[in-house]
């Protein structure tokens, strides 16, 4: 499997990539071949989605070129890229929910009859055609919202196929599939490649990279760290590829004092989420850790009362309890630092004191509700000073503030409702270096106050350096519990991209 | 400081305060164009003509301020007009039926609000359906014909609510700034006002942070009907009779008077301040081109201008 013999379809030298001043990408060589299954592997953040984002014209490299058949292009639109016979298939599926699957498919490029309105038998022909060669029993009438999250994707490869695209680049597809959809995913893209297509691949799914890809690449910080045929590698190989950097003393581990239990949550079930057991102490950081999509963050909103439960049981202090509503849970002494900040945690254009002393606005108020601004002002400007957030005033809007001082302030937020149990949701996302060591200074100074922490993180290097002890998450179950000594990013990586292990537990 | 952040300082406080700088603008001209505008009589007349749509604008920018929307304004108005008008002519005295009204107002809001909450229904939607129903319900109630208040000292004393005066000043005007300094103070100082925000700028951060979000809506929703009752108080109480067609369109002209205010139809940005302004510009430039003689029709064309002006002033500095 020589690739200096064989033809390049697509061939990317050098590509870098930049945001705001962040370097994405760097140095990537990457060449396409017909009739070869790319896998592109790498850690959260590493930069996959940017290469294939790059490689089908939704961003502009900053430097490098990309090399189609021999002749050099540059892609400014997606569709230019699409037009040149690449098609991708982001993990958020670009579907009309409320169109039919033929419809979407022929998006744009409906067939015309001579009138010039659209030949609907045509389209519908076709669409049924392009379904059935992906052994795809699906009536092309039926509007996409009806169909499983496996069958939108083979409407998807369907729209690929429709281009004649030569490069189908697939994004985590197996990431919502059933095991049955993953199989049928399995045959499709043997027979692509069978066909002389290109394919390129990203997951996280170890397992499938062996099975399906020939040849896989590995992304790390940007940098491609390996490019080579699957066969030559063992997945243990791989994982050590992926997490390759060393863990350098950025993580102040402090060793707990631990104190009663906390939390403790049995047999847990909610939309996502399935049989997750665990129990948490005072003054200790329980990690969790998972790929993207693995069930954290619906764990996180169910034990908060966000989501309703479907099965199990959340006791806290010995209690049983049953959150309706996060303000029950508050009121419970448990706060969620949510993931997404934009979305879910801040209100970007209030300003920082409205947004620091929403949750814990009962503390400040006197009688019909009247807030004692004085009192605010006082707590606000505690936190601004401990947490040393850089602002000018603390009435100038969140969205001015750096993603580290805006997480400094969610932070401060719900540390405001003086919570006994923390849960932190990815809560260095989108934060520089320095602020992350502030946080998790933060955060061990939470631990020295007797607080309860959960830490989900995808970040493994935090989850190593900051945990007690460390859960992992595959498919919405526990797929692994390890305690500090024992874990390593290697086990952990095992743990968490191994969905057949999902049922039996990895114990240490 | 430099010049610099002086000017930067003054161009905010006038892109702030729009709303306020076309009223005074609005005025400047109107001024120089009558003799007849900047006299002491003409001012209480216009604040008086104002009054109404302010009223029911403080209570639909609660409402606004949510993200939601409320065309049930001017029916909810026609419908307890009618149940204040009926009160008073049996001889209730205005202290029990007038509070009565308000409560009605009230609930009649807070059931579109729990559509709203709990219904998972488009408040456009919800309260579009409102509007027909209690239009209906307006005209069933009166059987399609005005209630007169009557001449029982119940009515008199009613009647000063929209026709009296006190210090030489309309009681409507004392109304409308008594709802203005309450709205303020409720927006301002309290959890409940923090809370309006937080919905409006952000429904799923507001549930994370403990507010319970179903309880704000139908809140906001109760404040609208409220005001718009108290509204149709002092209508009725000026015309002498409920109408079974009052507040046909009101609601536009107060969802008008909030968007001039620099209010956001996304939710959780505008001031109070800038809805009373906004009432106070549409009120002025009624006055303004009835003193010149403009013919109503010619009204109605110079106000959408006017409205179009104010948003477009307002989406441009919001993009900037």
């Amino acid at each position: 499997m020589s690739s200096e013999t064989r033809q390049t379809l697509m061939e990317l030298k050098g590509i870098e990539k930049r945001f705001s001043g962040v370097t994405v990408l760097e140095g990537v060589d990457l060449a396409l071949y017909p009739g070869c299954v790319q896998a592109l592997a790498g850690e959260n953040g590493a930069g996959k989605s940017t290469l294939m984002k790059v490689l089908s014209g939704v961003h502009q490299a900053d430097a490098g070129d990309i090399w189609l058949r021999g002749s050099k292009v540059r892609f400014t639109t997606p569709r230019q890229a699409m037009d040149a016979g690449i098609a991708i298939i982001h993990q958020e599926l670009n579907l009309v929910g409320g169109l039919s699957a033929g419809e979407n498919i022929f998006l744009g490029r409906e067939p015309r009859t001579r009138l010039g309105t659209i030949d609907w038998g045509r389209l519908y022909r076709q669409a049924g055609e392009l379904l059935s060669r992906l052994k795809q029993h699906i009536d092309p009438r039926t509007p996409v919202a009806g169909l499983s999250i496996g069958q939108q994707q083979m409407v998807e490869i369907a729209r690929a196929l429709s281009l004649d695209a030569e490069i189908i680049i697939m994004d985590e597809p197996t990431d919502a599939l059933t095991d049955i959809e993953t199989d049928i995913l399995e045959q499709v893209v043997a027979a692509l490649r069978e066909e002389g297509r290109s394919l390129v691949m990203i997951t996280h799914r170890l397992p499938e990279i062996f099975r399906m890809c020939d040849s896989v690449a590995v992304l790390r910080d940007g940098h491609l760290v390996h490019d080579g045929p699957t066969a030559a590698l063992s997945e243990n190989d791989l994982i050590r590829k992926m997490v390759g950097r060393e863990l350098a003393d950025r993580y102040p581990y402090e060793p707990p004092t631990l104190g009663e239990e906390m939390i403790n949550v049995d047999r847990l079930s909610a939309p996502g989420v399935f049989d997750v057991s665990f129990s948490a102490r005072a003054g200790e950081v329980l990690g969790f850790g998972g790929l993207m999509g693995a069930g954290r963050t619906e764990m996180a909103q169910a034990i908060c009362g966000d989501v309703p439960i479907k099965g199990g049981e959340v006791r806290i202090r010995q209690a049983p309890v049953h959150f309706a509503s996060p303000q029950e849970a508050l009121r419970a002494g448990l706060v969620y630092v949510p993931e997404d900040r934009k979305q879910a945690g801040l209100l970007l254009e209030h300003s920082v004191t409205d947004n620091m002393s929403l949750a814990a606005l009962p503390a400040f108020c006197g009688p019909l509700g009247l807030i004692n601004a004085g009192r605010e002002r006082a707590a606000v400007a505690h936190y601004i000073d401990a947490f040393r957030i850089k602002l000018r005033d603390m009435h100038q809007s969140i969205d001015t503030l750096s993603g580290g001082n805006q997480q400094k302030v969610s932070l401060a937020k719900a540390l405001m409702t003086q919570p006994d149990i923390v849960i932190l949701d990815e809560p260095t996302r989108g934060v520089d270096v320095g602020a992350k060591r502030e946080i998790y200074l933060l955060i061990n100074e939470l631990k020295r106050q007797g607080k309860c922490v959960l830490l989900i993180s995808s970040e493994m290097p935090e989850l190593l350096g900051l945990s007690d002890r460390i859960m992992v998450l595959a498919n919405g179950r526990i797929s692994g519990e390890f305690t500090r000594e024992d874990a390593t990013q290697e086990t952990i990586m095992t743990a968490a991209a191994h969905s057949e292990a999902a049922t039996e537990t990895v114990t240490p | 400081m430099s010049t610099l952040t002086m000017n930067k300082a003054a161009t905010r406080l006038l892109i702030d305060n729009k709303a306020f700088l076309a009223l005074a603008l609005l005025v400047i001209v109107s001024a120089a164009l009558s003799d007849n505008f900047l006299t002491v009589d003409n001012i209480l007349n216009v604040l008086r003509q104002s009054s109404i749509n302010a009223i029911i604008a403080m209570g639909v920018t609660f409402v606004i301020l949510t993200a939601g929307i409320d065309l049930s304004v001017g029916a909810v108005l026609a419908l307890t007009g009618a149940f204040a008008g009926a009160m008073t002519a049996s001889g209730l005295t205005p202290w029990v039926g007038v509070p009565g009204t308000i409560a009605a107002g009230a609930c009649l809001g807070a059931i579109s609000g729990a559509f709203v909450a709990f219904g998972r229904i488009q408040a456009f939607i919800v309260t579009l359906v409102a509007m027909t129903i209690l239009r209906g319900a307006a005209l069933v109630f009166t059987d399609g014909r005005p209630i007169s208040i009557g001449t029982t000292p119940a009515a008199d004393l009613f009647w000063q609510l929209g026709g009296g005066y006190w210090l030489g000043v309309p009681i409507p005007i004392y109304l409308m700034f008594f709802v203005f300094v309450l709205c303020w103070g409720v927006l301002h100082h309290t959890r409940f006002g923090r809370h309006v925000y937080a919905v409006g700028g952000g429904e799923k951060v507001a549930r994370l942070s403990g507010i319970n979000v179903a309880r704000i809506k139908i809140s906001v929703y109760a404040i609208s009907g409220a005001c718009a009752a108290l509204a149709s108080v002092v209508l009725t109480a000026r015309l002498g009779s409920a109408q079974p067609t009052a507040g046909t369109g009101y609601e536009l002209d107060a969802i008008a008077a909030v968007v001039i205010g620099g209010t956001s139809l996304m939710g959780g940005r505008g001031r109070i301040f800038g809805t009373l302004v906004g009432a106070l510009v549409i009120g002025v430039l009624n006055n303004a081109l009835n003193i010149m003689g403009v013919s109503s029709y010619f009204q109605m064309i110079a106000k959408g201008a006017v409205i179009l002006l104010a948003v477009l002033l307002d989406s441009r500095s919001n993009s900037s």
